[in-house]
């Protein structure tokens, strides 16, 4: 068998240009949306409301049992018709591909980050609460000063593995037509005849990617042990 | 300053503050000891509501604690709390521990905060320490900030919870001397303890606690030296703590 990287070379441009810048957006954008969300979530769902913990279970424990393939088709074709129905708009309104993996990826997401925050925010101690509110803050000033400070630095290396797993799925997107870096890598390699090369060089700028981060949670998780 | 009107409290089934009535008067230095469960510390957190109760009233400087309309946050930025297990913030500085209340409860800005912080590091002999973490201190430097934490916000009354209980003995006294420190400068306090010695010397009363019950509550001098006055429990409980 000839290989021939000359085909990943010239795509170099093309695949980082627009497929990793695609799938760096995707998950930073669905990362940092889905970790406010999820951290709402968690919230909600330690609140001793059941009209507010309820709702909350319900939605993660819903999203964590779907496929997130399922998750991602099934936003696609139907957020049209929510969209419709939310604006009163009389025809499906078409909020494209790009948006809507943004959004399902988001929602998502969310689902997983919520139980990490809510094992980070019961892993701080409840006499913090304690002492948030002897000082006179509010339940919400201490939930957003004193407790989910230590709930995210506890939870860092669940949060970065999280991230990860995210990256990875990102290359799902390749079922709404979107161009993400697995995306790029096969459109060139099927026009150029060179799929082994192209799938080769993908898979290892995955792993080393996720390879680095994985390092980065190592490293993250000793620091915290020795903060506590 | 403090009322308390036969308050009771219940866990489920289980009774915690059985109709206790007492009162402090400003300036008055209170130690409330008993055995572990009596409902001492339960008692003390119900005055800046950190612990509700079904039953009675609790009054702090006219304000009633229990009525649904009473703005907590701002009570209890009046009422100064040290834990028994310091619960200190760990990812602020000692500074920012102090500053925190300050800024986000009493509204000062962060160079006055600071600065009263600085103050009252210095005052319990922490000075030296105001860069550092929490985690960093041994624990009698840690309560010593929890009470200047507390202090920062100029507290009308100050609550202690069993401050010397998670302490190494070697560093009880040096807590001990700040608190006594404080009530010399006329600081209304309550105070959980098992220190009798403390309570001895720097207590006006002393409130012996069982069962929920408010057993004894008499001037200190009474409480120790009439000991035939006392109820069997409470010479009980005192035989077997002031042996050591």
């Amino acid at each position: 068998m000839n290989f021939d990287f000359n085909a990943v070379i010239q795509a170099i441009p093309y695949l980082f240009g627009t497929g990793m810048t695609f799938t760096l957006t995707l998950t930073l954008a669905a990362a940092s949306m889905g970790l406010v969300l999820g951290t709402l979530l968690a919230v909600m769902r330690l609140s001793p409301y059941r009209l507010v913990s309820v709702p909350a279970g319900i939605y993660v424990n819903t999203l964590r049992s779907i496929p997130l393939l399922l998750v991602i088709f099934w936003f696609y074709f139907l957020m049209p018709y929510i969209g419709a129905w939310v604006t009163g708009a009389s025809r499906p309104i078409n909020i494209g591909a790009y948006k809507s993996a943004i959004i399902t990826f988001t929602l998502f997401e969310a689902a997983y980050f919520c139980e990490i925050m809510r094992a980070g925010i019961q892993s701080v101690s409840r006499g913090q609460m304690a002492a948030g509110l002897a000082i006179g803050l509010t339940y919400r000033q201490a939930m957003q000063s004193i407790i989910l400070p230590q709930a995210v630095r506890n939870m860092l290396p669940s949060l970065v593995t999280r991230v990860i797993i995210l990256f990875q799925d990102t290359s799902l997107v390749y079922v709404l037509s979107l161009t993400d870096f697995l995306g790029a890598g096969a459109k060139i390699g099927q026009r150029d005849g060179r799929l082994v090369e192209l799938y080769l060089f993908v898979a290892l700028v995955y792993w080393v990617i996720c390879f680095s981060a994985s390092r980065v949670v190592k490293f993250l998780e000793r620091r915290t042990r020795v903060a506590r | 300053m403090i009322e308390f009107n036969n308050v009771s409290k219940w866990y489920g089934e289980f009774q915690v503050l059985d109709n206790c009535t007492t009162h402090v008067s400003k300036g008055e230095v209170v130690v409330v000891c008993g055995p572990s469960g009596s409902g001492k510390s339960t008692l003390i957190k119900t005055v800046n509501a950190l612990e509700p109760f079904e039953k009675g009233t609790v009054w702090v400087n006219g304000i009633s604690v229990g009525d649904a309309k009473t703005d907590l946050p701002k009570l209890r930025a009046r009422a100064g709390m040290v834990f028994q297990h310091f619960e200190l913030f760990p990812h602020l500085s000692v500074t920012e521990n102090l500053c925190m209340g300050q800024i986000k409860v009493l509204k000062r800005n962060p160079e006055e905060a600071k600065a009263k912080a600085h103050a009252l590091l210095d005052r319990v002999g922490l000075l030296a320490h105001k860069d550092k973490h929490p985690g960093m201190l041994s624990g009698g430097q840690q309560q010593r900030v929890a009470i200047a934490r507390a202090l920062s916000m100029d507290p009308m009354v100050m609550l202690f919870d069993e401050p010397t209980s998670a302490l190494d003995p070697e560093m009880v006294n040096e807590v001990l001397d700040v608190m006594s420190d404080l009530a010399r400068e006329g600081m209304t306090m309550m105070v959980v303890t098992h220190e009798m010695g403390f309570a001895r010397r720097v207590a006006d009363r002393v409130i012996f606690m069982d069962g929920g019950k408010i057993i004894e509550d008499c001037a200190t001098s009474e409480f120790f030296d009439n000991a035939d006055a006392r109820s069997e429990r409470t010479r009980l409980f005192l035989s077997k703590i002031l042996q050591h």
